[in-house]
């Protein structure tokens, strides 16, 4: 399946979709996986293919922050909007309402972020989450959360620019605190990756919050 | 651990970040380095403060910056101060799970999370390796183990430092594999330092949206006091 299968037969989203074509293919994701892989147990041998990838790749850090802003555009209405439709309680009720508010921030920091770099800014989804109970919506919560992680680990080696990578690590760092976090609550490894948390292609990303993009 | 024939060329990065650590006059020397460069050849200064203290610090800088590739030698440094963090924390656990302080579930997490304090530690001499360096030799460390209440505070302090220590390097990391290694590495001291921080009551975020960096300097004078 190629990513442009991808695009058009399970996202409804023209941004991610756009994001996808013009961004690093699914084959260069794949390389860069296995160089990390190898960059810490020693192999060497994937090193110059994935030089080649990464050199290849045409999405710029504009792009990049879109398909992260798209994301953060999802969670942030997940806790804020969804949340408060669930009815949640407790601890939950307080993780959505800070985290919520942790999304919204990195929110407005991409969009700052993207017009400063001269691209424009994706416009806000419109999403929909298939939960209807706390536990539920925590159960997505843990896999949004994990996707995020995995998601600007994955594009953190193709930013050009160190200012946005700086920016792009603050950022996750806060992801993988609240997956932690709301992978205690539910019971869940809160280092579900073990010691090293794997880069997710965008093919991956998309597979997981593709399907919560209407429009 | 000295090998002389690379006295001159390369200098040996056994026991850099521990000796900056340790002596006041090379730290402060490499304050002041660091604070009139740029941050690119951050990683060379590191070496360059470190190096023989019998050559002046330019002197030592340039012959850093000219006998490697600029990146690798940035990188090469940027690794051992991480494996040295590493090594503390893989230290700090060991004393924590023999302490018996913790049972259970909040036990198997510790225990969890110092065996992949291990797991950074090995990968990170295999990159330093990789890159034809040394790696560092671990530092004599030394963490109060008092109780249940003060060593998970401090567990709390040590994982959120050694985010804060990574998010400072990120940017400073010229390969791209490096830096896919730390990033990786990154958001699992981050989940620690989240779960640490329900244990003991703290915010999860403490610095909220946007985790705040530290520096070498920042990070090695917190961790100064824990050596032996």
């Amino acid at each position: 399946m190629t990513d442009r299968t991808i695009n058009q037969t399970t996202l409804a989203s023209p941004e991610l979709a756009a994001c996808e074509v013009h961004g690093m293919t699914r084959a260069s994701f794949i390389l860069r996986g296995a160089l990390a892989t190898g960059a810490l147990y020693g192999t060497t041998a994937v090193a110059p293919f994935v030089s080649q990838a990464l050199a290849s790749t045409g999405g710029g850090d504009a792009e990049i922050l879109n398909f992260a802003l798209t994301l953060e555009y999802l969670e942030s209405d997940f806790y804020t909007v969804k949340g408060k439709q669930v009815g949640l309680s407790g601890q939950a009720k307080s993780y959505a309402t800070l985290f919520g508010a942790e999304e919204e921030a990195h929110v407005s920091a991409l969009t700052a972020a993207i017009r400063q770099l001269g691209g424009t800014p994706v416009a806000k989804p419109t999403f929909v989450f298939p939960t209807t109970s706390e536990s539920s919506f925590l159960a997505l919560a843990s896999v949004l959360e994990n996707t995020g992680v995995g998601a600007y680990n994955g594009a953190g080696p193709s930013l050009k620019s160190k200012a946005v990578l700086a920016s792009a690590g603050s950022i996750v760092q806060t992801e993988a605190r609240h997956a932690a976090a709301i992978d205690l609550l539910i019971g869940k490894s809160p280092t579900p990756n073990q010691g090293f948390d794997r880069p997710l292609t965008k093919a991956e990303v998309l597979a997981k919050a593709g399907p919560l993009i209407k429009a | 651990m000295s090998n002389p024939a690379n006295d001159q060329s390369v200098p040996q990065p056994a026991g850099i970040v521990e000796r900056l650590v340790r002596d006041d006059v090379d730290r402060k020397r490499f304050l002041k380095m660091a604070g009139s460069a740029g941050a690119a050849s951050f990683g060379a200064f590191v070496l360059a403060a470190c190096g023989s203290s019998s050559k002046t610090a330019s002197t030592a800088a340039t012959t850093a910056a000219s006998t490697s590739s600029s990146s690798s030698t940035g990188d090469l440094a940027i690794l051992n101060y991480a494996l040295t963090l590493e090594y503390l924390e893989t230290d700090f656990y060991r004393g924590v799970v023999a302490s018996d302080f913790f049972t259970g579930k909040v036990g198997g997490l510790i225990k969890e999370f110092g065996s992949q304090e291990m797991t950074h530690v090995e990968a990170l001499k295999g990159a330093v390796e990789k890159l034809g360096g040394t790696p560092v030799t671990a530092p004599e460390a030394k963490f109060p183990i008092k109780s249940a209440t003060q060593v998970a505070l401090l567990a709390y302090t040590v994982e959120n430092l050694g985010a804060s220590a990574y998010l400072g390097q990120a940017p400073h990391i010229q390969n791209a594999e490096v830096l896919a290694s730390a990033l990786a590495i990154h958001s699992v001291e981050a989940r620690h330092a989240a779960t640490l921080g329900t244990l003991v009551k703290k915010s999860v975020t403490p610095d909220g949206a946007f985790a705040v960096p530290a520096d070498m300097s920042t990070v090695l004078a917190a961790v100064k006091p824990f050596l032996a």
